[in-house]
């Protein structure tokens, strides 16, 4: 049985300006140790899928209007909020992406990163203390003891984002979701990072869910990935899988703007248009619009294309307009 | 924040910012009751006052008249209309408010935009002028302020019945209360100045101003063509909002004695003579209580809706 | 630090200096002199009296006489109209107000910071919108309008408490609360703002996700920062209730330096008006100054601008 198992998903937000369709009807798995990616363009609503799960979207306007999440036994999306908190932080807790604004500016690193200790495990004072300055140590910040005195704006970004990941590991999650947790950092520390969450989740075993826009980073931590577009997962599939064959078209545009896999000198590709319109119900294919393949007139218009298994563990919606040649 | 990503392009419209803003604002109940209250409030002292009765006519053997067919809203203690006094008193109350919050306007668009204009030096040397002032007890001055103008006004107003024979009780009541509007507008643009001061720094950075100084026109043109015309939006809907404290002022003055002088009245005026006859009549204290702060509720209510309808941050959620 | 104690010091007092400069000038722009109102006392004898005063002398000289005599003798002159010094006055008229004004600000800042608090945390529900209806009344409906209307409505039915007087501690209860409900007003406004800016931000976010309870949120991760734009107002506006209590205390009849104030304009008593101002400005000086170290002791980025600067 899978850790986490979450089936048909739909998330809305009630705006004044109509009802988005955040989230429309996703699933996934993730196994114990497993890293799972999400994969997506901003607004595409992989994070809202990873929010709704701990009951962190704004309610009102955001509202869960089906599905299931089950989490050892339990359904997170039906836990009251009392019982969900017990959950947040202590065996599912999240790294957020940017650590300039993700860690509270009026608080000392020591109150911020005992207090998981504190309230989950009821650690005393000097106890939690000493865990704290222990887990600065693992995700190698430099003297612990005498650095955890301080606050937030001392730190520089690539540190803050250690102490975040310090203060979601802290608890030994089960799970550990990292919300695009490189996006807002250097390039030079997104490598550090990258390598921090691995090696933190090695020794933890923990599961973990890996939500980013950049198909790179994807191709080097996860091991199963979710490409999901306006939405709707419109691709699932090992990694392996997914960078060897690609099937879906938005998968193999998402791949062809790569710029490390492209050709030196040749334009880079962009994706034409922009994504739909999530307040309209659209009945068919989402990606029909920005489809580039030879077959796009095949496009589903009357009825949403269903995820099929092509091969074991490849899933990928099955709209004859998207499976197509590419055109170019 | 993402999830906020959604709503927030959804609103790329083609709309233009000032119809937005109006659609808002009428979404908006509290607003929209205001505008029609503070419209019925102003039409009535400025347009109904002239079929009313003469509010300085005293009738004392009909003082503390209740409400009749003939006094509405009954007498004072020295038999005087109260519902002519209100709409005439009403007046006076609400040009202070309007006048001095031109005048602030006018000092506070142009010093701001100096300033931030300006840059270096002279910005910090004027904001620096503005902090100091920050510091100085605002009735104070003005109380001082407006004496001293008032003996200036009240010379030239003697000068012009003197020499050219103009209508003396015209004359004065104008001189009454035109040192009011200077010294409530002269001390009161503080703020306006800070405003459209940070407004015209992060204007004049923009592209469109770059452009206007590539095609070599003036530092002043740009200024007051490009610069400050982008800044009068945010300017008026803070001004709605000092409207309402500066109609305050001017009744606080005139309760301490310091404001608006017979024959002309305002609503501090009223509310100060009724407050001496609390036990007797209330209605004298009460009913020009209620307008007035009617009024006042409006017009903050109306000025907050339009801060909301016109602040893009505001608007997202 | 001690630096920049020292620099804020020497800005305050530059501050008064400017407001003494401004206040002179007025002053002397006023028609009339303290002596011109007295028709009893023959012309002669009041040409001495403006010699004596020094109010025969040139302008520029008098601008200078103040300060200096400010300064090197730490005195504030006297009372021409009252005949005795400013600062026994002022002595003698500032407890009323000052016990006024704490009281006003203690029962705004108990009465405003709760509901503003309450109403950034249920946003948009019933809560919000009557604590802010309440808050407007008090920003809407003058002091001038409210106390008469307690004097009315309360004093006249609970034997304790008297329409107007100050003899006994209980005195104080009607006029506090008519003069600190318009601040009461602003401060739960801006603790609602305040506390919703801060509610808005990712941190809180991750404090939610990190399993925190909604009090535990509130208390520790929001109200540090949310207070911030209170507590910057609480100090401008304490200055303000003590300096602008004159209507409050003319209504309740209180021995405060409010009544002083306005008298000393209509007799052109310019030494007491220029030391009233001044000490006005000096209480604004002051109060600014608390705030902003409150603010600097809250905020700690603030803590460590200043100390770099």
């Amino acid at each position: 049985m899978p850790l986490l198992e979450v089936d048909n998903l739909k998330v809305r937000f009630h705006t004044r300006n109509g009802i988005v369709r955040a989230v429309d009807g996703v699933s996934f798995a993730v196994e114990k140790g497993e890293t799972v990616g999400i994969v997506g363009e901003s607004g595409s609503g992989k994070s809202v899928t990873c929010y709704s799960l701990l009951g962190l979207i704004p309610m009102p306007p955001g509202k869960i209007e089906g599905g299931t999440a089950m989490f050892d036994g339990q359904d997170l999306l039906s836990l009251t909020e009392k019982q969900l908190s017990k959950i947040r932080g202590k065996r599912i807790s999240m790294i957020f992406q940017d650590p300039m604004t993700s860690l509270n500016p009026y608080l000392k690193i020591s109150t911020q990163l005992t207090e998981p200790l504190r309230i989950h495990d009821g650690l005393g004072k000097s106890e939690a203390l000493d865990r704290a300055i222990a887990e600065m140590d693992a995700v190698g910040i430099p003297d612990p003891k005498k650095r955890i005195h301080s606050y937030p704006h001392e730190f520089s970004g690539g540190m803050r984002q250690r102490v975040m990941i310090a203060m979601a590991t802290i608890t030994r999650p089960e799970i550990l979701i990292a919300d695009e947790p490189t996006t807002a950092l250097d390039v030079t520390i997104q490598r550090q990072v990258l390598d921090l969450i691995k090696t933190r989740q090695e020794e933890l075993g923990s599961a973990v869910i890996f939500i980013t826009h950049d198909l790179a980073v994807v191709s080097e931590v996860c091991d199963f990935v979710n490409v999901m577009y306006a939405g709707r997962f419109v691709e699932r599939a090992p990694v392996g899988n997914l960078f060897r064959e690609p099937r879906h078209a938005y998968t193999r545009a998402l791949q062809a703007s790569i710029p490390a896999l492209q050709t030196k000198g040749e334009e880079l590709y962009t994706i034409p248009g922009r994504p739909p319109d999530l307040r309209k119900e659209i009945t068919g294919c989402v990606f029909a619009p920005r489809c580039e393949t030879e077959t796009r007139e095949q496009c589903l218009t009357d009825h949403r294309p269903e995820l099929v298994e092509v091969t074991p563990h490849h899933w990928v919606q099955d709209c004859p307009g998207c499976l197509g040649r590419w055109a170019r | 924040m993402k999830i906020n990503h959604i709503a927030a392009e959804d609103l790329v419209e083609g709309t233009s910012l000032g119809r937005d803003a109006w659609l808002r604002l009428r979404k908006n109940r509290l607003s929209m009751v205001s505008l029609a209250l503070l419209t019925i409030v102003v039409t009535a002292c400025f347009v109904l006052a002239w079929f009313c009765k003469d509010p300085n006519v005293i009738n004392l053997t009909n003082k503390f008249a209740p409400p009749s067919a003939s006094h509405w809203l009954g007498t004072d203690q020295l038999g005087r209309d109260l519902l002519s006094r209100i709409l005439y008193g009403g007046q006076i109350s609400m040009l202070v408010g309007f006048v001095a919050t031109a005048v602030t306007l006018l000092i506070g668009i142009s010093y701001g935009a100096i300033s931030g204009y300006a840059g270096g030096r002279v910005d910090s040397l004027l904001m620096r002028i503005v902090d100091t002032l920050y510091a100085i007890p605002f009735l104070v001055l003005v109380i001082i302020l407006k004496v001293v103008i008032a003996s200036v006004i009240g010379d030239f107003a003697t000068w012009l019945v003197d020499e050219f024979g103009w209508n003396k009780e015209f004359v004065f009541r104008f001189a009454n209360i035109i040192p009011l509007f200077i010294a409530i507008g002269a001390l009161g643009w503080l703020t306006l100045a800070r405003i459209t001061r940070a407004q015209v720094m992060s204007i004049k950075n923009q592209e469109y101003v770059e452009a206007a100084r590539s095609l070599g026109l003036s530092n002043r043109r740009i200024l007051f063509r490009h610069v400050v015309p982008n800044t009068v939006g945010t300017a008026i809907v803070y001004a709605t909002l000092t409207i309402p404290s500066f109609i305050l002022y001017e009744a606080s003055l005139s309760y301490l004695g310091m404001g608006v002088e017979a024959p002309n009245s305002s609503w501090g005026i009223l509310i100060k003579e009724g407050a001496n006859f609390l036990e007797t009549q209330p209605s004298l204290l009460i009913i020009p209580g209620i307008i007035f702060s009617l009024t006042l509720f409006s017009l903050n209510f109306l000025g907050d809706g339009l801060r909301d309808a016109l602040d893009p941050k505001a608007s997202k959620d | 630090m001690i630096r920049y104690l020292a620099s804020r010091i020497f800005q305050g007092l530059l501050v008064l200096f400017a407001l003494y400069t401004i206040t002179f000038f007025l002053v002397k722009a006023m028609p009339g002199d303290p002596f011109t109102g007295e028709k009893n006392i023959p012309e002669d004898v009041k040409r001495n009296m403006r010699e004596q005063s020094g109010l025969n002398d040139p302008l520029f000289i008098q601008y200078l006489n103040y300060p200096k005599a400010v300064l090197l003798e730490g005195s504030f002159n006297y009372s021409i109209k009252k005949k005795r010094p400013v600062v026994d006055i002022i002595a003698q008229a500032f407890p009323a107000s000052l016990a006024l004004g704490v009281s006003a600000l203690i029962f705004a800042v108990m009465l405003a910071i709760p509901i503003g608090v309450i109403s950034a945390f249920r946003r948009n529900s019933w809560v919000d919108y009557s604590g802010m209806a309440i808050a407007m009344i008090g920003i809407c409906v003058p002091s001038f309008v409210i106390g008469p209307l307690l004097q009315i409505s309360i004093a006249t039915h609970i034997p304790a408490l008297r329409i107007a007087g100050w003899d006994s501690p209980i005195d104080i209860l009607l006029p506090a609360i008519t003069l600190g409900l318009g601040t009461a007003a602003y401060l739960a406004r801006l603790t609602r703002g305040g506390m919703l800016e801060i509610l808005s931000q990712d941190y809180i976010r991750t404090a939610r996700a990190k399993g925190l309870s909604t009090s535990r949120i509130m208390i520790v991760h929001a109200l540090r920062g949310g207070l911030i734009p209170s507590v910057a107002f609480i100090g401008p506006a304490f200055a303000a209730l003590i300096s602008g209590s004159f209507i409050v205390e003319s209504i309740f009849q209180i021995p405060g330096m409010g009544q002083h104030f306005v008298t000393a304009i209509t007799d052109r008593d310019e030494f007491l008006v220029l030391g009233l101002a001044l000490f006005y400005g000096f209480l604004v000086v002051v109060m600014n100054l608390v705030a902003d170290l409150l603010v600097g002791f809250l905020n700690p980025r603030v803590r460590l601008a200043e100390l770099d600067a």
